[in-house]
């Protein structure tokens, strides 16, 4: 074909253009000079100052415990509407329960941040709960958003798989609970599993609705980054997000190898 | 011959039963089992909160805590509801909301046109690219999607600052620098970067599952690689765009970090505006006017994506 050359270069000049600014955010953590992008020797210092910097260490604590429960609570919940979705054909509301499912997902974050903000404010007016806004307010409204992932990543996994093996098993006289714990969660584990991670990122990553449903003294790691940022250029930002990077190409990268293992393994069966 | 079991033989696990018929009793049923916690969930932190929004939107500013007047006031044993509705009429005369709202929906259309340019031709490389590499390539893309997108633009200003890399470069070749950074530029730039995996995925789904018998009987019958592309390919792929499409734009139009970290002082958009109605001038019911608005521009596209994933995963 004629046009072998143009599909390899567009996708390459594309990598490039996703990829240069991270890999220059790596180079340059390793720079010496205050100035970012001037070159002036291999040092580890801005990695010393981070992991010195008392706001930055505990907005980092506290971001990950609130990614670790947020993406827990979604999973529970976002797996349970995804059962929904792909078991139930047919129910009253499924139209407006598929919407509200996955309409978090693409609610603008300035949207999705105040309206929760003035509903905790209303709510603690009516009924004195939430009292104040802080952690808990955060872990609320990453869960809502972050079971929308969640619920696609499942729904995808359910409705790929072979119903016939459940059938198997209530036919055999197990119970629906327990066909659902003994077959259809071992079956879509893998799914469980990155829906989690999914949802751990997203929380870890979100700084708009974290702004508006935060109160004092809980700044997430993004609020934090994004206040620096705004003041101008700080190396030690650089330093943070090549830890990240590290983190997270290391986990994305073991997670295809997985699957790419696996995937011969079942052609042969 | 001896029988080996291969598959161990089934726990008599009790308990499941019990739970069910304790359940059954009670009147509730499996279904209803599943629905009610993420039903209860939904109503009480999405669908009420946007109901909180309108009504505060109808509220007027006011000092104290909350800093927005109450709808419902009791006075000599009569409930009085107060409405005002000074917010959305200011939202129609004061020329900045006016003027930010349309920029915004600009902004974000461009982007998306030049998200799916760019995008397109990545996603078919990588359906079209053979078995092994396609998987890389896959995870190339989704791989910046895991990386914090805050710290992503923030490594875009090390490139397009005064004395960032692409200066640097130009100054090599003797080209005087460029003023990139707070201007609309760069907001474009920095949302075709943050977006280009939401493009490329959903086109990616309907590009691979595309019969290549297809585009061998268009090139068999004397096609030209074009005509094909224009007849075969691109009609067949239209529910990836509109998927890819609506998934960029509907978060561009209420996109805040992107304009305010990129963006200059006269890149008015409508999330940033809400942002600092908020936070600055802290005019809640304003703010909330503002979120209303913006949910009319997103509320049909986010139907519509509805529609076009449903298509994009039938297909």
């Amino acid at each position: 074909m004629r046009r072998g050359w143009f599909l390899p270069i567009t996708a390459a000049l594309g990598f490039s253009f996703l990829y240069a600014p991270i890999i220059s955010m790596v180079v340059f953590s390793f720079n010496e000079n205050r100035l970012v992008t001037v070159w002036s020797g291999f040092s580890t210092k801005w990695y010393g100052e981070l992991f010195n910097d008392p706001q930055m260490l505990g907005a980092a604590w506290l971001s990950l415990q609130i990614a670790a429960i947020s993406a827990t609570i979604a999973l529970v919940l976002g797996t349970l509407a995804a059962v929904a979705l792909v078991r139930f054909r047919s129910f009253r509301g499924r139209t407006l329960f598929s919407g509200m499912v996955s309409a978090p997902m693409v609610m603008p974050d300035v949207i999705t941040g105040l309206s929760m903000l003035l509903l905790f404010v209303a709510m603690e007016s009516l009924l004195g709960w939430p009292a104040g806004r802080g952690m808990l307010t955060i872990v609320i409204a990453h869960s809502t958003f972050a079971m929308a992932y969640i619920c696609v990543v499942v729904q995808s996994r359910l409705s790929d798989f072979d119903r016939s093996v459940e059938e198997a098993a209530m036919d055999l006289g197990a119970s629906p609970l327990r066909t659902f714990f003994d077959i259809t969660l071992p079956i879509i584990a893998p799914a469980l599993v990155s829906g989690w991670l999914l949802g751990f990122t997203l929380s870890l990553d979100d700084l708009v609705i974290a702004s508006f449903v935060s109160g004092p003294g809980s700044s997430t790691l993004p609020m934090v980054i994004f206040s620096k940022v705004k003041l101008g250029v700080s190396p030690d930002v650089n330093a943070l997000a090549t830890i990240i990077v590290g983190i997270v190409a290391t986990g994305v990268i073991i997670a295809t190898a997985i699957q790419l293992r696996n995937r011969p393994r079942k052609a042969r069966r | 011959m001896s029988y080996e079991p291969t598959i161990p033989p089934p726990r008599r696990l009790k308990p499941w039963k019990a739970v069910e018929r304790g359940l059954a009793k009670v009147g509730i049923s499996g279904k209803a089992l599943v629905l009610i916690a993420p039903v209860l969930w939904l109503l009480v932190f999405f669908l009420i909160p946007l109901a909180v929004v309108f009504g505060i939107s109808l509220a007027t500013k006011q000092f104290g805590r909350p800093p927005y007047s109450p709808l419902l006031t009791t006075e000599d044993g009569t409930v009085q509801l107060t409405l005002h509705l000074n917010n959305y009429i200011k939202l129609f005369s004061d020329s900045l909301y006016v003027a930010a709202y349309l920029s915004s929906i600009r902004i974000a259309f461009i982007a998306t046109v030049i998200t799916l340019i760019v995008g397109y031709p990545m996603a078919y490389a990588i359906a079209r690219a053979p078995d092994p590499w396609r998987n890389v390539l896959l995870m190339l893309v989704v791989l910046p999607f895991f990386t914090s997108f805050l710290l992503r633009i923030y490594a875009l200003t090390g490139f397009m600052r005064g004395n960032g890399l692409i200066n640097q470069f130009l100054g090599l070749f003797g080209i005087e620098p460029l003023v990139m950074m707070q201007t609309d530029f760069a907001v474009y730039v920095g949302l075709i970067y943050s977006y280009l995996p939401f493009m490329i995925l959903p086109l990616y789904t309907t590009l691979v599952k595309l019969d290549a018998s297809l585009i061998e009987a268009s090139a068999d019958l004397g096609s030209r690689p074009w005509q094909t592309f224009i007849s075969i390919t691109l009609p067949l792929s239209l529910p990836g765009i509109l998927a890819g499409s609506l998934l960029v734009f509907i978060p561009a139009v209420g996109e805040y970090v992107i304009p305010a970290l990129l963006g200059g002082p006269e890149t008015l958009m409508i999330g940033r505006v809400l942002w600092d109605e908020f936070f600055s001038a802290t005019n809640w019911p304003r703010a909330a006017a503002v979120a209303v608005a913006m949910l009319a521009v997103v509320v049909v596209p986010i139907m519509l994506l509805q529609k076009a994933q449903n298509a994009v995963v039938e297909k």
